[in-house]
């Protein structure tokens, strides 16, 4: 557990002392939201109505730009192999990484979010709902996406595949994220079992997605 | 502690590199591994790292349990330091001793010549530099068994003789080290392992 | 299971598989090529035109077991994944492999004629159904896996990387399908009647089930030559290797 830990704040410091990464990816998040409206027009009631879905496609595409660097570095590096030899084994690896990245990436975009939903007009009741769903939700954006990341480490244009992979792996997580919160803008679908689904959906990824993670590991490894 | 390897074969991209390859390291010594590129020097060494599976044959580490997989009794040296760029120099020091559960690090900076360097940001580190600091890894963590691939590259004459000695003192002390290496590091090593040599 | 190799393990041999294929091909073939020409005979002369959809749907006829195929081909897939990843047999990866531009085809052949389909009855090409949309889904993880297949270039480590996916994919298909049932009873109002209708006349039943059958043994006369194909390919690739090699140790040799 102490490496597991040491680990996941290595990673969390990495990124954060980089810094590029994060604020690429608020930049972006922020861009693709701000520019929907010029595309749409600026009815602030067709705005208010898809932002759920437009919040939560684009904070979508702004982790998948990122995703791509939770093994990369350390394999360019030669961290990636120190780290194997380790005490933890590759699962628990691929676990504090894709957690790493969450704390690192997936928390500042959810944490954008509501401000970014203001330029859509997102109805009041919903922001705390928006929070919710979305930190329910995004745990499973970067772990799904480790495995995306895993399998495509090392490989010429890996970030334009991985997209490709893991984008209909992420499907669910979208559609439960969304419905939950339309649920409560416009009912009169139930709130909770929507919540729950995707609660179950982040427990289950957060679960599985290191072992194929893990097993795509050994392969660049090799 | 002894390393014994038994009709191991390596086959990569449906190549077979080497074929039951058979020999053992007793504690306390070292093997030289030679040959031309590409006879499996790195492959040998991967394989006995576990990264990379073996074709056929079997490895056993006496001394060690079996529920263990032999990576965690070696330190890898490969092509790349394994050095953060952001990171200063004791910083990844530190973080590989609290990760993999090794000592103080402060006398592995003195031995390698980092201690001016160590809140340098590695990245501003020189190539030899940076060796020197991917190689004092093998002093902060106690392993019994080093594998080194080409471990003198971009080092300098001093820098060769501070590894030669830590190798040395590693073995001195029971431990194991196998060695691919082109260059003469200044150690004599127990056993020299000519691979690919009846390829010829 | 070394000592006495079962079938599974016999096929492992690539020469077996080659010379059972062969054997087995031209029957096959014979046999889809016969059942296409009954199905088709069924469906231009046997079954009704619909008395609301007319002629159209005939496209059923293609529709359907396309559908049926794009998820059989994904189950070949997985389990031949399986195959490949835990008993390691050889053969496993060759068959995902052969299995994937086949399910994809039949896969975007039933997005087509859904949308053909669709046309007519809906009004139009396309529409966020649950069904079409999942489809959809499922092809472009056919099309992932390719990719993955494409842009790695080691046989091997291809094939366990895309072993890895389908598995994962394979995983996540029943949850993206139940999402996206999900996803479409929120957003549509139930209007569209789809053709279940409680019980199928014979008479288009019956060309159904041959048309099914038909498509069945066309898709594994396509994944058996195609999987012979990958081991010829496999072959001539190790023999490039081979002559390399020659070529290296000549050279070793002079110097």
């Amino acid at each position: 557990m102490h490496a597991f830990i040491r680990l996941v704040a290595r990673d969390v410091r990495l990124t954060l002392r980089e810094g590029g990464a994060v604020s690429t990816a608020l930049g972006f998040y922020l861009v693709v939201v701000a520019i929907l409206p010029l595309g749409l027009g600026p009815d602030l009631n067709l705005l208010s109505r898809i932002a759920p879905g437009v919040l939560w496609v684009a904070l979508l595409l702004a982790a998948l730009l990122s995703v791509e660097r939770i093994f990369h570095n350390d394999l360019e590096d030669g961290t990636l192999e120190v780290i194997a030899l380790g005490p933890l084994p590759l699962e628990l690896v691929a676990a504090a990484k894709a957690l790493a990245h969450w704390i690192s990436i997936g928390l500042p975009l959810v944490i954008a979010a509501p401000i970014l939903a203001l330029l859509l007009n997102l109805p009041a009741n919903a922001f705390w709902i928006l929070l919710l769903t979305m930190v329910t939700g995004t745990p499973a954006i970067s772990f799904l996406g480790s495995v995306g990341a895993a399998l495509t480490l090392g490989l010429r244009r890996g970030g334009l595949l991985l997209a490709l992979l893991v984008l209909p792996l992420y499907v669910p997580v979208l559609v439960f994220g969304i419905s939950a919160m339309n649920a409560v803008i416009t009912g009169p679908a139930s709130f909770l079992s929507s919540y729950l689904i995707l609660c179950a959906l982040t427990l289950a990824t957060v679960v599985l997605a290191p072992i194929a993670a893990a097993a795509a590991l050994r392969l660049s490894l090799a | 502690m002894r390393l014994g390897v038994q009709d191991l074969t390596c086959v990569r991209g449906g190549r077979t590199v080497f074929e039951n390859l058979s020999f053992e390291v007793k504690k306390g010594s070292g093997l030289q591994l030679t040959g031309a590129n590409g006879v499996g020097k790195s492959s040998l060494l991967r394989i006995l790292a576990g990264f990379l599976p073996p074709a056929a044959g079997r490895i056993t580490l006496e001394g060690a349990d079996d529920e263990t997989p032999i990576g965690e009794f070696c330190h890898y040296v490969g092509h790349l330091n394994g050095v953060k760029r952001a990171f200063t120099v004791r910083e990844n020091l530190l973080f590989w001793s609290e990760y993999c559960g090794g000592g103080d690090i402060d006398p592995a900076l003195e031995t390698f010549n980092l201690l001016d360097l160590s809140d340098i940001p590695a990245g501003l580190l020189s190539a030899g530099q940076a060796r020197r600091l991917g190689l004092a890894r093998l002093q902060v963590i106690e392993r019994p068994l080093w594998l080194l691939d080409e471990p003198s590259v971009s080092l300098d004459e001093a820098s060769r003789n501070i590894l030669a000695s830590a190798i040395r003192n590693h073995t001195r002390n029971g431990g194991l080290a196998i060695a691919a290496t082109h260059l003469p590091l200044g150690v004599k090593f127990a056993h020299t392992l000519e691979l690919g040599a009846e390829a010829h | 299971m070394a000592d006495t190799p079962g079938f599974f393990g016999r096929l492992a041999n690539p020469t077996f598989f080659l010379k059972l294929s062969g054997a087995v091909l031209p029957w096959l073939t014979g046999l889809t090529v016969i059942l296409m020409l009954v199905g088709l005979y069924l469906v231009f002369f046997f079954a009704p035109p619909d008395y609301q959809q007319g002629e159209t749907v005939k496209i059923m006829f293609i529709h359907a077991p396309s559908a049926w195929l794009a998820m059989m081909g994904y189950s070949i897939v997985t389990i031949a994944s399986i195959g490949s990843l835990i008993w390691r047999h050889p053969m496993a990866d060759v068959a995902a492999k052969a299995a994937l531009p086949i399910g994809a085809c039949f896969t975007l052949l039933a997005l087509i004629t859904g949308s053909l389909w669709g046309k007519p009855m809906w009004g139009t090409y396309w529409v966020w159904d649950a069904r079409l949309t999942s489809v959809l889904i499922l092809f472009f993880l056919y099309l992932g896996l390719m990719a993955l297949w494409q842009a790695i270039e080691e046989p091997s480590r291809a094939g366990r990387a895309a072993a890895i996916l389908a598995i994962v994919g394979s995983v996540n298909l029943p949850i993206i399908k139940f999402s996206v049932d999900w996803w479409h009873t929120l957003h549509q109002p139930a209007s569209l009647t789809r053709l279940d209708a409680p019980a199928i006349h014979p008479s288009i039943l019956i060309p159904l089930l041959v048309m099914m059958v038909a498509f069945t043994a066309l898709f594994f006369v396509l994944h058996l030559t195609a999987m012979r194909t990958e081991v010829l390919r496999r072959r001539v690739q190790a023999l490039r290797l081979t002559q390399v090699d020659a070529a290296r140790a000549g050279e070793g040799a002079r110097a």
